[in-house]
């Protein structure tokens, strides 16, 4: 039999029976469309939460006051009112003695109450030394950071989130020389910093900067800071520094053998790591569960090549009468089998690329319709055809023509 | 040329060994048009069944144009029916919604044959069964019980076999068409030569050919030439 007349017959088969075809090739559309946009959507959520953690700097070490707790995570010491281990001097010996690191920056944090002109908010205020910057990939929009200068001075300037700005003054106002009023200290507004999208790590708009001795000075008191944030000369020498610095730490702080250190450090790579693994293992999790949909839909393609069979063993029997051989008969079952569901794989794949462009279209998730996934898809659907049919075809293939002509 | 030498044929065994055909001879000549007749279980459709290479003979040899079929596999029985046997069943057998060119089609699809060439013999093998151009390219379930077997007799013809084999072809059809059907018949054995085995248990259909084979309980029991036509 050639193979135009195997394909020609196939589709007036197909057609023959147009409900019952489309119903069956809507469980495999169902099946590979879920698998690509869940897939789609796990990798979207990936490369999301992926961004979110780089955005707050490259290759930072944090160091937090309080102890490491759970297995394996780290539970980031909180804010005011938190344990008060970490000093300055700690800061200044870790710059001093540890090789490898490009850039220090200290923090002093709090939440305040913020008024101005009649308006108020109640966000966090971050004492900081010009050096956050960098470390923290911050960047202003408008103005500038706190300096040096800033720093010597103990000058009550601050810089705002966008956020924050929006909140207290309104949208799209010119709020640089403006002042507001931190703890009932007025602090003048000398720049605003680009938005950065907050999540994963708090929202990292909402957020005024003031220079670190004026926050130590004025607002927190004490030599205590509450995160040292250093950012690594390379990513290969982060482990090696978050080591040299847990022995210089716990030397200094005087903890010994088994004690638990009074700080903790904070690994980026570590937590891309475990968010990556954590995404890829939920975005396997997502293409499983749409796998058992795919697997529903190919049991619903045997079950109607079945039900052709049993329909057709009388034209099955003619045809072998007339002369066609068991693998011409094979042949034209596998092959119906093979176009319904490489026809519904495809149309599966718009389907589930339909499903990631409307995600994000509404800006849920930035979703990315992989070429990997899309070959998979077609591999999976050929591939049921011809296991889901193989079966059917072969009882068709195996049926006594004498028997089949006689079949009522 | 068909010869059939001591067939026999056995369902099952040991106590409910059924003999269905207990040594059967014969022979049928190129052009002949020959009428096998039996009542029901006397083993005529497992002649037929033989004859048409569905079946293969418990033993015993059968000749067809001097090439043993008695032992062939699967796939070479398929053979020698696709270009030797052209068969007419009582039920028609056509594809269903299908057009009448395209079961005409059919059984050379098997063979490679090319598209054009296809389409000739499908319309030389129509004009042979004396069916009507106009109602070519007709759906099958749309033609009525005469036309259907006409189509059924062009498709058989397609493949130009030597051996017709005709299973009780009037037997789904009234008087009147079943007597068309039988004029077909005669016209292609007369006018081409065609070799035709009918199967009937009908003497009123049988009396068409010009020889009667009548077979009871698995054996012939009368071989005659045909002097009633």
């Amino acid at each position: 039999m050639k193979t135009i007349d195997v394909i020609t017959e196939t589709f007036s088969a197909l057609l023959a029976n147009k409900v019952r075809t489309s119903l069956t090739m809507l469980g495999i559309i169902i099946g590979i469309g879920s698998v690509i946009a869940m897939v789609a959507i796990g990798q979207g959520a990936q490369a999301s939460i992926e961004s979110s953690i780089q955005s707050i700097g490259s290759n930072l070490i944090m160091i937090t006051p309080g102890s490491q707790r759970g297995i394996g995570g780290y539970q980031a010491a909180g804010q005011r009112g938190s344990a008060k281990t970490l000093l300055q001097t700690d800061a200044e010996a870790v710059k001093k003695e540890i090789a490898g690191i490009k850039e220090i920056a200290l923090e002093l944090s709090g939440r305040y109450q913020i008024t101005a002109r009649g308006t108020n908010t109640n966000t966090s205020v971050i004492g900081t030394t010009p050096s956050y910057a960098a470390v923290r990939n911050v960047q202003t929009a408008k103005g500038g950071f706190i300096s040096d200068q800033h720093i010597k001075t103990k000058a009550k300037v601050a810089v705002l989130g966008p956020t924050t700005a929006a909140d207290l003054f309104g949208e799209g106002t010119q709020v640089i020389g403006q002042a507001i009023r931190i703890n009932g200290m007025q602090f003048k507004i000398i720049g605003t910093t680009v938005e950065k999208g907050g999540s994963g790590f708090g929202n990292q708009d909402d957020i005024i900067y003031v220079p670190f001795s004026t926050a130590q000075q004025f607002l927190f008191g004490g030599e205590y800071v509450t995160s040292i944030d250093i950012e690594a000369e390379s990513a290969d020498l982060m482990t090696q520094i978050q080591e040299d610095i847990t022995t210089l730490l716990r030397e200094r702080h005087n903890i010994t053998g088994d004690a638990a250190s009074d700080f903790s450090i904070m690994n980026q790579n570590d937590i891309v790591q475990t968010a990556s693994s954590i995404t890829g293992t939920f975005t396997i999790l997502l293409g499983a569960i749409a796998g058992i949909s795919l697997l529903v839909g190919g049991i619903g393609i045997m079950n109607m090549m079945l039900t052709t069979v049993t329909e057709r063993t009388r034209e099955i029997g003619l045809r072998k009468a007339i002369g066609a051989k068991r693998k011409d008969i094979n042949k034209q079952f596998i092959a119906e089998a093979i176009a319904l569901t490489v026809m519904g794989g495809i149309l599966g794949i718009i389907f589930g690329a339909i499903i990631s462009f409307v995600v994000n279209y509404f800006g849920v998730l930035n979703t990315k319709v992989s070429v990997g996934s899309v070959l998979l898809a077609f591999g999976v659907s050929a591939a049921i055809g011809i296991i889901f049919g193989y079966y059917p075809a072969r009882r068709a293939a195996l049926l006594n023509p004498i028997d089949a002509l006689r079949y009522e | 040329m068909i010869e059939v030498k001591n067939i026999v044929k056995t369902y099952g065994s040991g106590e409910s060994t059924l003999h269905a055909l207990r040594g059967v001879n014969f022979k049928v000549s190129d052009g002949e048009f020959v009428a096998i007749m039996g009542p029901s279980g006397s083993g005529k459709s497992t002649l037929m069944h033989i004859l048409g290479c569905l079946d293969t003979p418990t033993s015993g040899t059968y000749h067809l144009d001097n090439k043993d079929v008695s032992a062939l596999s699967d796939d070479e029985l398929a053979e020698i029916r696709r270009d030797k046997i052209g068969f007419v069943f009582q039920a028609f057998n056509l594809l269903p919604r299908t057009t009448v060119m395209k079961n005409v089609i059919l059984p050379m699809m098997y063979s490679n044959l090319s598209e054009e060439e296809r389409e000739k013999k499908a319309r030389k093998s129509l004009f042979a069964a004396g069916f009507d151009e106009s109602h070519f390219y007709h759906l099958s379930n749309q033609l009525s019980g005469g036309q259907i077997q006409r189509v059924a007799i062009a498709r058989a013809l397609a493949n130009n076999p030597t051996l017709i084999l005709a299973d009780e072809p009037t037997g789904n059809l009234d008087t009147k068409t079943g007597k068309i059907v039988l004029d077909t018949f005669k016209r292609l054995n007369l006018e081409q030569g065609r070799t035709i085995i009918l199967i009937t248990h009908e003497p009123d259909v049988a009396i068409h050919a010009n020889r009667i084979i009548h077979i009871i309980d698995g054996l012939i029991v009368e071989d005659k030439v045909n002097h009633h036509k």
